[in-house]
């Protein structure tokens, strides 16, 4: 039997028999033989004719238009979205609290005690009724958009144009590949950023990749930015100013997964970034159906499940919270009433705190559970459209522009899903790093909004 | 298929309804004959292609990096169930992140019966780089020349005869996207892996000296790894000195990879097929 250690050592020696760089002689060789055979079986057939792909590369990924383009493709998918959603979302709203009001009546009829009546449709209905006519229009809308974009080929030239930008934050280049994934779900967006060698930069991209919004926190973005920024502009440009909001929101992420990157690569995480090569794909005509099928079953239709499956327990757990009073007050507005004073620091409240910690879960019910816990609390009222819906948190709970303007802060700066902590913790494999990644982020968000705050209160804005 | 449908143009005859021999068995992968790989450089339509044989719906994209896991699934072919391994797109088999290691590992120790180099009829010279190292591990190869359509269009004309008799293993002209010469791959992989085609893999020969290394070498690890495959593989990284061989070895891992990549059963695929798709 030879052992392993004999082996090595015969390794060694046969090593000193050879010439140095033997494997570069080789690789070397592999490289001119590739070259050879291809000479001989690869024979263009006339004149080349002139490369579509190389003339529009020159503009998409131009150091002038590049970056100001991807701006604009953005703003034109989230516009298409916006005022696409809108008229859906309200016929869906109101077909499914119509049949919450149904079946409630007929419970009551038959003799149903109230609480399993309020439990069953006015909790985990009513959760379930939001998440769908919030987040399905929006999804159904831009997935498909964004998934054209990726069958295209245009995700490498983002990564092109993006690529100064992350080797001056000392972090890898393949890591705006990773962050465009992210917009998709962080979680892939993670799991994503083992094409990158180097584990400092690995762990850098691991670490911001939350800094940008995944598809379940572009819906909530989406709705704040149609039901309040766009309704401080004259109808004319509203949904220009929503869209607007909202590509504003994804600026930030960026900004922030650049300086966040910058400073890790800075203090803990000190290093040079590393050179790769990237290649840019041909621009292929996307495939439609294969578009439809991608984006409407595997991504809408999977973040909407995972959204479903937490929104009803969520929606139970509210509906409980909202009806079992201590003192003569529900559990709900104690927990909310606690919270209130660090949301008002941060221009929230504290049941948009309570929200965000039922939501750790999954992103996608934040509004929803915030509604429901502002109707359990509240006054009960059908919501039959986005109208009502800003009636009820302007009129009824006091919202005004700076809390639509730091939700939407904070919802890009907050603690990611769970789903995405384990992944982190997954892919790491450290408590640690999984714990940093969770509260980083929440950290950063925490005082960015009380910064925003402080400073429209100080200058006399709200 | 008989011998006269052979003479039929394969394209006409792979695309109409009578095309049957192939049935797609997505993720049931409880028992099957067969075991092949899809190497190739990324982005050359690797997804595509096992999307097209299984039916499944792995997420392809048009960027490099899609699949930084394996996935895995199965379908029929001439009445012997194949499963069949989707690996992450590398540029070479030598260095060390992690999507590259998954791809190798796979190619070294899961012994597929046949590895099906997956190479972009656009940007041969560079695939091919890839392919030839595959050819280092192993002769069960077979090398498809995807994207002919995408050549065809920028006037490329692209010989796999030529190419074949280079290689000293088959290359198969396809499209994976509609479908086209997929029936001729497969018959083709079936051949290799059956013997009635034997590929003479053109390997770098090097010199004198390092032919005589690698002899002296592989015995020794063979019998130090009883049944290990690919001696000649792990020779040559050896005296190229690579930490994570030396290390494999030192440990004693090289049969415990082997055993590890052969288990990977049906709740692994399951769990990749899921991640795949988010």
């Amino acid at each position: 039997m030879t052992t392993p250690n004999e082996i090595l050592n015969k390794a060694a020696e046969l090593r000193g028999t050879l010439s140095t760089g033997f494997r570069d002689e080789i690789v070397k060789s592999l490289y001119s033989e590739s070259e050879a055979i291809t000479n001989r079986a690869v024979h263009a057939k006339g004149e080349k004719t002139y490369d579509l792909d190389q003339r529009i590369d020159r503009i998409v990924t131009s150091p002038i238009f590049g970056l100001p383009l991807m701006l604009v493709i953005l703003a034109v998918v989230i516009w298409i979205t916006v005022i696409g959603a809108n008229v859906p979302s309200n016929m869906l709203a109101s077909g499914l609290f119509w049949i919450e009001e149904q079946a409630a009546t007929l419970f009551t009829n038959l003799g149903a005690p109230w609480w399993l009546t309020g439990f069953i449709w006015h909790g985990v209905y009513r959760g379930l009724a939001w998440v769908i006519a919030v987040m399905l229009p929006p999804m159904a809308i831009f997935f498909p958009l964004f998934t054209f974009l990726e069958d295209l080929g245009y995700l490498p030239r983002v990564a092109f144009n993006m690529d100064f930008l992350f080797k001056k934050a000392g972090a890898h280049g393949k890591q705006s590949l990773t962050m465009a994934m992210g917009f998709g779900c962080n979680a892939a967006g993670i799991v994503a950023t083992r094409i990158i060698d180097s584990p400092r930069e690995r762990l850098i991209a691991i670490l911001t990749n939350n800094f940008v919004p995944c598809n379940g926190r572009f819906p909530t973005l989406i709705m704040l930015g149609t039901v309040f920024v766009a309704a401080s502009f004259s109808p004319v440009y509203a949904s220009i100013a929503a869209a607007g909001s909202v590509v504003a929101v994804v600026v930030l992420g960026v900004f922030f997964t650049l300086i966040v990157s910058w400073a890790l690569s800075k203090t803990v995480l000190k290093g040079e970034a590393s050179a790769f090569t990237l290649e840019l794909p041909p621009y292929r005509s996307p495939n439609f159906l294969q578009i439809l099928y991608t984006s409407l079953i595997d991504r809408t239709f999977f973040v909407l499940w995972r959204a479903i499956l937490t929104a009803a327990p969520a929606g139970a757990i509210i509906w409980i919270m909202a009806n079992i009073n201590i003192a003569g007050t529900s559990i709900a507005q104690h927990t909310a009433n606690f919270l209130d004073p660090l949301g008002f620091l941060m221009g929230l409240d504290g049941v948009i705190l309570l929200a965000y910690l039922i939501a750790i879960p999954a992103n996608e019910i934040v509004v929803p559970t915030m509604l429901m816990v502002y109707m359990g609390t509240g006054m009960m009222i059908e919501l039959e459209s986005m109208e009502a819906l800003r009636t009820l948190l302007v009129e009824q709970n006091g919202w005004t522009m700076l809390t639509a303007v730091n939700l939407m802060l904070f919802a890009l700066l907050h603690n990611p899903c769970a789903t995405a902590i384990i992944t982190i913790y997954k892919e790491t494999n450290s408590r640690k790093w999984a714990t940093v990644g969770a509260l980083m982020p929440l950290g950063i968000g925490v005082v960015v909004t009380i910064a925003t705050a402080s400073i429209a209160r100080l200058v006399g804005w709200v | 298929m008989t011998d006269k449908n052979k003479e039929l143009p394969t394209e006409h005859c792979e695309t109409c309804p009578a095309f049957t021999q192939l049935e797609q068995m997505g993720i049931e992968l409880d028992n099957f004959d067969r075991v092949i790989a899809l190497a190739g450089n990324p982005n050359t339509g690797k997804s595509t292609l096992f999307n097209t044989l299984t039916g499944l719906k792995q997420h392809t994209g048009n960027w490099p990096g899609k699949t930084v896991t394996r996935a895995e699934g199965g379908f029929e072919f001439n009445k012997m169930r194949y499963k069949i391994v989707d690996l992450p797109g590398t540029y070479s088999l030598l260095s060390a992140s992690q999507d590259e290691e998954v791809a190798r590992d796979f190619i070294l120790f899961g012994q597929p019966d046949c590895t099906i180099v997956v190479t972009d009829a656009t940007a041969l010279e560079r695939n091919l780089n890839l392919a030839m190292q595959v050819m280092e591990i192993t002769q069960h190869v077979v090398v498809a020349v995807n994207l002919m359509d995408e050549a065809r269009r920028k006037g490329l004309e692209v010989d796999t005869r030529s190419l074949a008799r280079d290689l000293g293993v088959p290359a198969i002209p396809i499209v994976a996207r509609s479908g086209e010469g997929i029936h001729q791959l497969l018959s083709t992989v079936a051949e290799v892996i059956e013997g009635t085609i034997a590929t003479q893999p053109r390997r770098v020969e090097g010199t004198p000296e390092f032919q005589q290394a690698v002899a002296e070498l592989s015995p020794m690890i063979e019998a130090a790894a009883p049944g290990i495959p690919n001696a000649r593989w792990l020779a040559i990284r050896l005296l190229d000195g690579d930490a994570k061989v030396e290390q494999a070895l030192r440990e004693g891992n090289l049969a415990e990879l082997v055993s590890r990549q052969q288990r990977a059963g049906v709740k692994f695929s399951r769990k990749m097929a899921v991640e795949g798709n988010q």
